[in-house]
């Protein structure tokens, strides 16, 4: 009986193989014949490696406008991997480098690591441009890194607070995650106002780890206390949209001329409206659109000119309230 | 063991001090006492901690406010998690990880139903009962997914919900083909907020009758004692008649629900999703409820009062941790210490250990005092 059964799954296996062999069989002709196809139209060959589309709305506009620029019709022949992890990324890596692409564009996840497969990418004349974010590695490795200055983005953010020149700021300062480089720059600049200044001081720092229910509850714990506060800087939009529903509950009025000022961060498109209604106060930028900085590059490169700097550092705007228009809406809104 | 228990029925000082011996023993006694040690260091800290006032919101609404308040209203969907994984973990032995991601899909379900091809509608293209409907079959067809593996192909609970752990936020952001919904309708609102004129927020409703839902069910049916035999064990209970495959996928069938009106309740807080965010790490917290109310997390007896309780322990220590405004980069810290104590007080070792020196103590003292 053992025997009978032994067989038959040994015969299920070996169905089940050939199967498999045939699946296979046409989709590597189909690989083939794409191939040749290819060439012939003198495209520039492009291997884009980036993080998860859904990690956030930053990172969505960030691979939509990668998409939308790197187009045949624009004279690129574009591959996209991604993924969260930076093993899995450099896998990507070494594979595009097979696939012999001229251009690697890297938004690492980690930075380490990156050493060998970027000079596998150099030997085999492959250029490399980074985007969004840095990695530990020698610079003549790379050709460019086009990055955010977060730090920058935190004290235009904290300057424009200083310039409202309120009698006293006591706020209620709700950060992303620790360690994130996001987190360490909009951090920063806060904390040196604070430390230098004496009208400025921090009634709460805590962290909501990006997350708008737990700003949500960080404020509710400060009202609860009855502190007083007059202004609340958050690090990212939806922690700002947390704060904001607390003091709903609470009746404590925000916004343009109004007891406590909201600031938040990435300027997603809710949020610019919420400033456009003059429910917040601030909005700094995060800027996603690195593909235009990515497409000069590679078209000065292409004629022969290097770029003057290796890390290019994007114009980032922070819209205020009273200022803001439908139309920044429309343009920055993510 | 037996001449010992007589020789203590002698004495009404051996009398006493079993019986406090066996409060200490009694499950539902760690949540208690935690929770006591939080209240009792709170009015100490500062008396004005459980003052509830009557205040108004800026539509003018009335709402009550205050620390305790806000503690049974945040911990609301823990509690209503807590419920279904006590029910998992007592029968299969295991727990379910991926109830975070599940919570992500269910509310990305909801969202989509009710915004149909527009992420952003004006109005409201489906009531909201029939979106909750859906997410509510579509958690406990993920419920089954996951009961499936674990009943019949008889993988580890927590390799099995891995699965989703991992998928579920891309699944739950590729349903609303990774757009973030708003829902301008305030009347979606309601079920995560206040509703009109009801001071007291609508989660601390909900999870007062999913509480009561379990205590009947429980009550009336055999669920309570069936998960119970399963998971002390499965041969046996087979031999009595048994299923213990259905029993385990009911469980996770009816987790599945709990996620369904969790979830619902974490997207009309905010009337939006963020996939990545939300209901961050909630499966570890509802497992830390699990083992806070003094449940064998390899499955058999469970107490569910007892689970409920240590969900409401977790909100009030994490509320009190940012009321004493602990420096951010060191408030994980502090919960592990807390938790760590917590759960080896738990610990049947160490409450054996407790429950001797009770014994050993308590005559000693009273008959000190005689004299």
């Amino acid at each position: 009986m053992k025997k009978y059964l032994a067989l038959v799954l040994a015969l299920c296996m070996v169905f089940a193989l050939c199967a498999c062999g045939q699946k296979a069989a046409p989709e590597a002709s189909k690989d083939a014949t794409a191939a040749s196809v290819e060439p012939a139209a003198e495209l520039i060959k492009v291997g884009i490696i980036n993080n998860d589309p859904n990690e956030s709305g930053y990172r969505t506009a960030n691979d939509k406008d990668m998409k939308a620029t790197f187009t045949k019709e624009s004279g690129y022949e574009a591959s996209f991997a991604y993924s969260l992890k930076n093993d899995e990324q450099i896998a990507a890596a070494q594979k595009f480098i097979q696939d012999e692409v001229d251009y690697l564009l890297i938004s690492a996840a980690g930075t380490s690591g990156w050493d060998s497969v970027l000079k596998d990418a150099q030997a085999a004349g492959i250029r490399v441009i980074l985007f969004d974010r840095t990695i530990d590695a020698d610079e003549s490795l790379y050709e460019a890194s086009i990055v955010s200055d977060m730090a920058l983005e935190g004290k235009t953010a904290v300057d424009w607070l200083a310039s409202q020149n309120l009698e006293t700021y006591n706020v209620i300062h709700i950060q992303g995650v620790m360690g994130s480089s996001a987190q360490i720059g909009r951090t920063g600049a806060l904390d040196e106002m604070v430390a230098a200044n004496d009208k400025w001081k921090l009634v709460t720092q805590q962290t909501a780890e990006w997350n708008a229910e737990t700003a949500q509850q960080i404020v509710q714990a400060v009202i609860d206390s009855g502190k007083e506060f007059n202004v609340i800087y958050a690090e990212n939009d939806d922690m700002a949209k947390g704060a904001v529903a607390a003091l709903d509950k609470a009746n404590i009025s925000h916004g343009v001329g109004k007891d406590v000022i909201v600031i938040g961060f990435d300027c997603n498109k809710w949020a610019l409206e919420e400033l456009l209604a003059g429910n917040w106060n601030y909005d700094g930028q995060c800027n996603p659109f690195q593909a235009a900085y990515i497409d000069t590059i590679i078209k000065d490169l292409e004629k022969g000119t290097a770029p003057a700097k290796k890390v290019v550092i994007m114009q980032e705007k922070g819209f205020d309230a009273s200022t803001i228009t439908q139309e920044d809406v429309d343009k920055y809104g993510i | 063991m037996a001449s010992f228990k007589s020789a203590s029925q002698e004495s009404a000082a051996k009398r006493i001090g079993s019986f406090l011996a066996k409060l200490v023993k009694h499950q539902i006694f760690i949540p208690i006492a935690a929770l006591l040690i939080l209240v009792i260091f709170n009015l100490i800290a500062d008396p004005s901690f459980f003052a509830i006032s009557l205040d108004q919101n800026s539509l003018g609404n009335p709402v009550f406010s205050g620390y305790l308040i806000t503690i049974l209203d945040n911990a609301s969907e823990l509690v209503i998690l807590a419920i279904g994984m006590t029910l998992v973990t007592a029968a299969s032995g295991g727990q379910d990880i991926s109830v975070g991601s599940a919570i992500a899909i269910s509310g990305s379900v909801m969202l989509r139903v009710l915004c149909g091809t527009n992420s952003r509608p004006e109005v409201l293209q489906a009531p909201i009962i029939v979106a909750f409907l859906v997410c509510c079959v579509v958690a406990m067809l993920f419920g089954a997914f996951n009961g499936t593996l674990v009943a019949i192909f008889k993988i580890q609970p927590m390799v099995a919900t891995l699965i989703l752990f991992t998928a579920g936020r891309s699944v739950a952001a590729w349903i609303n083909k990774n757009e973030l919904p708003i829902i301008s309708d305030a009347s979606f609102g309601y079920y995560g907020n206040f509703i009109p004129g009801i001071p007291i927020p609508t989660p601390i409703f909900i999870a007062v009758a999913c509480m009561i839902l379990i205590a009947l069910v429980l009550k009336f049916t055999n669920l309570g004692l069936y998960t119970q035999s399963v998971g002390i064990n499965a041969n046996s209970s087979r031999l009595n008649g048994i299923d213990p495959a259905l029993i385990k996928f009911i469980t996770f069938v009816i987790l599945g629900l709990c996620v369904a009106v969790a979830g619902f309740i974490k997207v009309s807080r905010f009337s939006t999703i963020n996939y990545s965010v939300i209901a961050k790490d909630i499966e570890m917290d509802a497992i830390l409820a699990v083992a806070l109310g003094g449940n064998a997390l390899n499955g058999g007896k469970f107490n569910m009062g007892a689970s409920i309780l240590g969900a409401y322990v977790i909100q009030f220590l994490t509320t009190t941790l940012y009321k004493f405004n602990v420096v951010s980069s060191a408030l994980p810290a502090y919960k592990a210490v807390v938790v760590i104590i917590l759960v080896v007080l738990s610990a049947p070792i160490v409450r054996d250990k407790i429950t001797e020196t009770w014994k050993k103590l308590a005559p000693v003292k009273i008959a000190k005092e005689a004299s």
